[in-house]
Formats: structure tokens, sequence, C-alpha cells
């Protein structure tokens, strides 16, 4: 499904991923661990088509697309979906305005009609239901005023909506409280399918304990270091980072 | 209210220039170039005006010619040459129609392309439009269901003949001639215009409105709105303006008079895109427009809702003078600038009656190298107890090279007054199209709908079906501002 071959990118010039290989397979999630400042994020928005984030050498292939130049709403058509560390805000626009919009410019992109006002509301009550969200806020402006797990639980109700087939999960755990997370936890495990895949990226291995992965990697310097089984998250927990940094724990 | 699906869609099938911006190919009929007594006097004998308004023209005339342009504005343009416009153009074969059926089926076809079937307003909508194409009003519809209400619903020139002493009462009575030199202008050359009155008590059956549309080359659009809102009574009046493509800068110097006696209310709302010139900066409309309104009884209300995309400059501040105790005045702005256009647009709240409030929401949205000035004056005077007033002020930069100015004026005469600003200033940021995109939505797509949430808590106050043509015009005015 994605194929990550010797990737080199930069940010704003900076070369921060320096031969970067992965692959996933389908209905496969994959977790990617590594310090601050490994790379970890870059990778999230080289995926997405981030402009300023730009691949150097290497190739990147989705679903058999080399997505290595596409704009991100071609990427996102494609099925690619990111669920933000730190979800935008965008006032005056309601969360399901934005929904809607974002639905109805994938299946433009499809070739599809336009989903029908009474089917879209039906879907987004099941999925805001299946969260656990109040129904009051789909009315605020996206993301304005939303607590930390507000905003983490709006990324998965989004992904819950989009239905992509690999969702990247950048830091999502960071700022949730042990129920919160529980919560997005479940979100996510409710989507594993066979046909969508799942890139979570992580800093701690607090949100393994409820997402279980198929494969761990470790990105350190720009670089997978190390590939594993989930118990290589345990190992890390355990012994940190530094046998990859070359830094003292 | 959010983005309709019908709007994605209307906006997508449209082309990318100016969509009004056709000619209609009817005969007019016009007066010779420029303007002197001479021309007045042929303009108020072709409306078959009585002897008082045409000596009311001339002294406004005589008047103009003494006064200086206006310099306040954050604008610039070369002088206006006033002889090398027309004053006076109506389409040739139109003698009154006295319905829809009468009326020269292109002339339909222009308001069908503008995106307004008047056969279907008045079918569906029940909207009643009086169309004014240059400068005679050519249709009037819903006539009768609104003099069943007392309401009355006509042309300024019919006011005129048959309701002279109205006429005579307030035409002129809260913008006088001598008010600026644009006003004076419309006040000797006025062609046409749509006067309302709403008796005592009486709740006006359906929103009126009026479409406004310079077609003819080189003519000067003058129209006169007066509203009359007897006491206990509401009316709600749109506007929308149009005009086609041309390479010379026409003038439009409307004036726009409101009057609101005891406990009542009136809503006006305003869309307008008039052509704003080419991405160069050539043509387009120099819009400059006076409207105030009175709130002469107490507990009255007046409620301006503008929606400015186009023109080249934009000069405009519909105002309340709020004189009656515990009055009410309103303004929610949204003003767009693209490419070079210039716009100085804000309000005057004038408080004289006591427990007086006033509500300013003012959003401005700059893009391309145009200019985006709020000029706003909240004055309270010394009897004015207990007014109040709240001022917020919220501009957007899309690009680099827009400018966003805002410019309040506070006089306060009375130390109980209650008086707040607020002000914001911000970009259309990356990280929020980046969101938007990595959902799926284009990136032009994406700014209509950050601009249009910006934008939210004005268009609210649209009546429903200008507040889908208006997230429409958001979206054409910032085309080709990203990528």
């Amino acid at each position: 499904m994605l194929k990550i071959e010797n990737l080199h990118a930069t940010v704003d010039g900076r070369e921060v991923l320096k031969g970067l290989t992965l692959e996933i397979n389908s209905g496969e999630v994959h977790a990617i661990m590594g310090p601050n400042g490994s790379g970890k994020s870059t990778l999230s928005y080289v995926l997405a088509g981030r402009d300023g984030y730009d691949v150097t050498e290497g190739k990147i292939t989705f679903m058999g697309h080399d997505i290595g130049e596409m704009a991100p709403e071609e990427r996102a058509a494609l099925g690619i979906f990111l669920a933000f560390q730190y979800p935008v805000e965008i006032p005056g626009v309601t969360t399901t305005t934005f929904l809607k919009t974002a639905v109805n410019a994938l299946r433009k992109a499809h070739g599809a009609a336009e989903i029908s006002p009474v089917d879209f509301l039906k879907l987004q009550k099941e999925k805001t239901a299946q969260l656990g969200m109040d129904a009051d806020f789909l009315k605020r402006g996206v993301n304005v005023g939303f607590s930390g797990g507000e905003k983490k639980r709006n990324e998965v109700l989004q992904l819950a909506m989009l239905q992509p087939k690999l969702a990247i999960l950048d830091e999502t755990d960071s700022g949730l409280d042990i129920d919160a997370l529980k919560v997005v936890a479940a979100g996510v495990n409710a989507l594993r399918a066979e046909d969508r895949s799942f890139l979570i990226i992580t800093h701690y291995q607090r949100l393994l304990n409820y997402i279980k992965p198929d494969v761990v990697h470790v990105l350190a310097k720009g670089k997978i270091q190390r590939t594993g089984g989930p118990e290589l998250a345990l190992e890390l927990e355990e012994n940190g980072y530094a046998d990859f940094t070359g830094e003292a724990a | 209210m959010p983005v309709t699906n019908e709007t994605r869609e209307a906006v997508a099938q449209l082309d990318r220039k100016y969509e009004a911006g056709f000619i209609t190919d009817i005969e007019m009929e016009r007066a010779p170039k420029g303007v002197d007594e001479d021309i007045i006097r042929l303009i108020s004998a072709k409306k078959g005006e009585p002897a008082w308004m045409l000596e009311s023209r001339l002294k406004a005339f005589r008047h103009w010619q003494t006064m200086p342009e206006p310099a306040w504005a954050k604008v610039k343009f070369a002088p206006l040459d006033y002889q090398d416009a027309y004053y006076y153009a109506a389409p040739k074969n139109i003698d009154r129609p006295k319905s829809l059926d009468e009326v020269d089926p292109k002339l339909l076809e222009t308001y069908q392309k503008l995106g307004i079937p008047l056969r279907e307003q008045e079918m569906l909508a029940g909207v009643a439009v009086d169309a004014v194409f240059d400068s005679v009003s050519v249709v009037t519809t819903f006539r009768e269901k609104l003099h069943e209400a007392g309401v009355i619903f006509c042309s300024i020139s019919e006011a005129i003949r048959d309701y002279p002493e109205m006429i005579k009462k307030y035409m002129g009575s809260v913008v006088p001639y001598t008010d600026n030199k644009h006003a004076c202008l419309n006040a000797a050359v006025f062609t046409d215009g749509t006067f309302v009155y709403i008796p005592e008590g009486v709740r006006c059956p359906m929103e009126l409105s009026t479409y406004f549309r310079i077609n003819e080359a080189k003519t000067g659009q003058f129209e006169r709105t007066l509203i009359v809102a007897e006491k206990g009574s509401y009316v709600s009046y749109l506007e929308g303006c149009t005009a086609p493509m041309r390479d010379e800068n026409q003038l439009h110097a409307a004036v726009v008079e409101l009057i609101a006696m005891d406990d009542a209310e009136i809503k006006y709302s305003t869309v307008q895109n008039w052509y704003p010139g080419d991405e160069n900066g050539k043509g387009g409309i120099y819009n400059f427009v006076t409207k105030r309104g009175i709130c002469k009884g107490k507990r009255a209300k007046i409620s301006w809702t503008q929606v400015e995309t186009g023109s080249a400059i934009t000069w405009k501040y519909p105002s309340c003078i709020l004189l009656g105790d515990d009055s009410v005045g309103e303004f929610y702005s949204v003003a767009i600038t693209n490419n070079y256009q210039q716009a100085d647009t804000g309000t005057k709240m004038i408080h004289i009656g006591k427990n007086t409030r006033s509500r300013i929401v003012s959003k401005g949205i700059s893009a391309g190298k145009s200019d985006n000035t709020y000029r706003g004056l909240v004055r309270i005077a010394a009897k004015a107890e207990n007014a109040r007033n709240y001022t917020q002020c919220d501009s957007l930069l899309i690009g680099h090279n827009c400018g966003a100015h805002t410019v309040p004026y506070i006089e306060n005469r009375n130390p109980g007054a209650t008086l707040e600003h607020e002000a914001t200033t911000s970009k259309v940021s990356e990280d929020q199209l980046f969101y938007c995109r990595s959902r799926g939505i284009p990136d032009e797509e994406a700014l209509t709908l950050i601009v249009n949430g910006f934008c939210r808590e004005v268009l609210q106050h649209l009546p429903m079906e200008f507040a889908v043509e208006a997230q429409k015009l958001v979206a054409i005015s910032l085309e080709g501002s990203v990528g």
C-alpha cells in the first residue's frame, strides 16, 4: 500500500529525513517511535504533502502512484489522512460544515455525487455517538475553544467520516489524559480493517497499550534504525532512545 | 450559515471572469454628455416632474458647483471629469409596463443572467422587486399585495408625481443636498430610485428588493432611495447591484435615506458587486454612496447589513442618527477587496437620545494589491445619557501585498456612556489551508471556506436568499488570490 524508499527530505532547506525506507501493507498497523527531533512529524507532513517539506531524493509510492509531487488534496483523494498533532482552528466554520465540505470534496474527486443531507446527518450522528461526543460540538467552529482531548477526538471523528486507506496519527496521544486516550484508541480500533492501514507516530509506548501495532520502527537521525514487533516498544520504554541517538539516557 | 452544496456547485460552474459582465442590446435614449442646468431641465422634463422638483434640483446643482471633493478617504484616483459622462439614459421602448408580460424579454433575460429571474422570484420567493435598469424603473411586482397592506413601494419618479407631500417632507431631510459633493450631485441629477412607505403598525408582508444595474457606457447611476417607516411598523429591504465590464470608470453616486418613527424597525441589506475593474486595475465602478438613517422615534431601530465585493473604489458609510430615546442602530459589514480595488467604508453612529445603543461589526478582507479601510465614527452627544456602543473591526489579509487599515473616531461628550472597541488583524494561515487541503478540500475552496467563516457573523444577518448569493460572491471575488 505504502512504500517509502531511501527518502531524503528537507524542511526550509535543512535535511531532516536522511534515507528513510519503510513499507506498509494493507491492513497493517505500524508504529514509529523516536526521540524529539528525529524527524517523526516531518515524515507525517512529507507524506501529507505540506508546502515547504520537499523530497530531495528517494520515492514515495502509495497505491501504485508516485505521490512525491502531488498536492495535499490529491493525496487525500487517494486515501491518505493525517491526524494532526496540533489540530488547526478555523473560526466561524462549524465542524459540521467542515466535515460535509470534506466528505463532498472527496466524493467529487472520485466522480461521485454529493452526499444527501439526510445521509450525511445520519453518518455524522452515528460516528459522533461512537466517539462519545456531544452533538453541540458539531455546531462550534472547527477546533475553536476545544480542549486538547476534544481536538484529538475531532481528528478521530474526521478519520471515521472520511474513511481513508492510510491513516497517519501524529502524536495523537500527546496532551490526552488516560480516559481520553482510551476513547481515542477505541475509536481508532473500531476503524481497523483489512483494507485500511495505520501509521502511528508516538514518543511514548503508552498509546500502544491500547492500539496494538503489528510492526514497530525506531526513527532516529532521519532514518529507521530498527524494526521489530510490539515487544520493541516495551524495550524502548525500558531503555529509552539512548542506544539510537548515541547520547546517554 | 454554512456554505451550501448548491453554492459550491454554482461557484464551480462560474467562469473565472466577472459573471455579470455582459451588455444588453436594447435601444437606449440618452441625453447629451455632461451636466449643466439644461441637462437637469431635460431630466426633469423627461420625468414629467412638477416645478418644485426642478427647482430643488437646480438649487442642488448650483451648490454642487461650489463644493470641494471629499478628501478624507484613503483612496487614490484621478480627478473625476463630470462633463465626460451621461446623466440620463433610458431604455427606449419601455412605456411603464403594467406587468412582467409587457417587459422587453431582453431585459428579463438580463436579469436571468444575473441570477434574479423575476418570474421565479415573483412566484416562488415572494419578493417584490423594483428593478432599476439604468435610470428608469422598468418593472414593479407585487404592487397589489403591498397595496392591500397599505404599503407604498414604487419608483421615486412615481412618488414625486403621486405622493408629492411626502417627498417634499422627507426627501433630503436625512441627507441634505449640502451634505457632501457626491450626495449633492445626486440631488441635482438623480434619475430614479425607490420610495417605500410603511404605515403605522404594519409589518411589511414581504421582503422588498431592488436590483440596480448600470448598463449604458459612461452612464452615471444616481439613484435615490427613501424609506419611511411609521410608528410600530417593520420593513426589510434588500438591494443588489451589478454592472457590466467597461474599460472606463463609471460613477455611481447614490443617496439612501431611512426614517424610522416610534417603535419602527428598518432592516436594510446590500449586496454590492459592481464591476471591480480588471486584474490590472483598469476600469471599474466608483461607488460613492451616502446612506443614512434616522431613528426619529422612541425605541426605533435601523440595521444596515452590507456585503461589498465589487467596485474599483467603494466610499460609503451607512450611518444612524439615534435621535429617539432607547433607539438602536446596527451596522454589519463585509468588505472584500482584491487586485487593485480600494474600499474606504464604515459607519457613523450619532447618539443623541437617552439610552441609545449601537453595534458595529466590520469584517474587512484584503487580497491582491488592494487596500481596505474601516472608517467609523461614534459620537455621543452631551444629552445622550447612558448611551452604549460596541464596535468590532476584524481584518483578514490574504497574501503579502495588500493593506488593511482601521480608523475609528470616537467623540464622547457624556461621561456616562459605555464604549467598547475591539479590533483584530489576522492572516489566512498556511496551517489553516493545509489542514483543509489534507482533508481533500482544494485550495481555492479552502480559502472560500475560511473567509466565509471569518464573515459568518455578518452574513447571518442577511436574509436567506441573499446569504447564499453573498457566499458565492466571496468565492468569486477571491479567485486567483491563492496558489
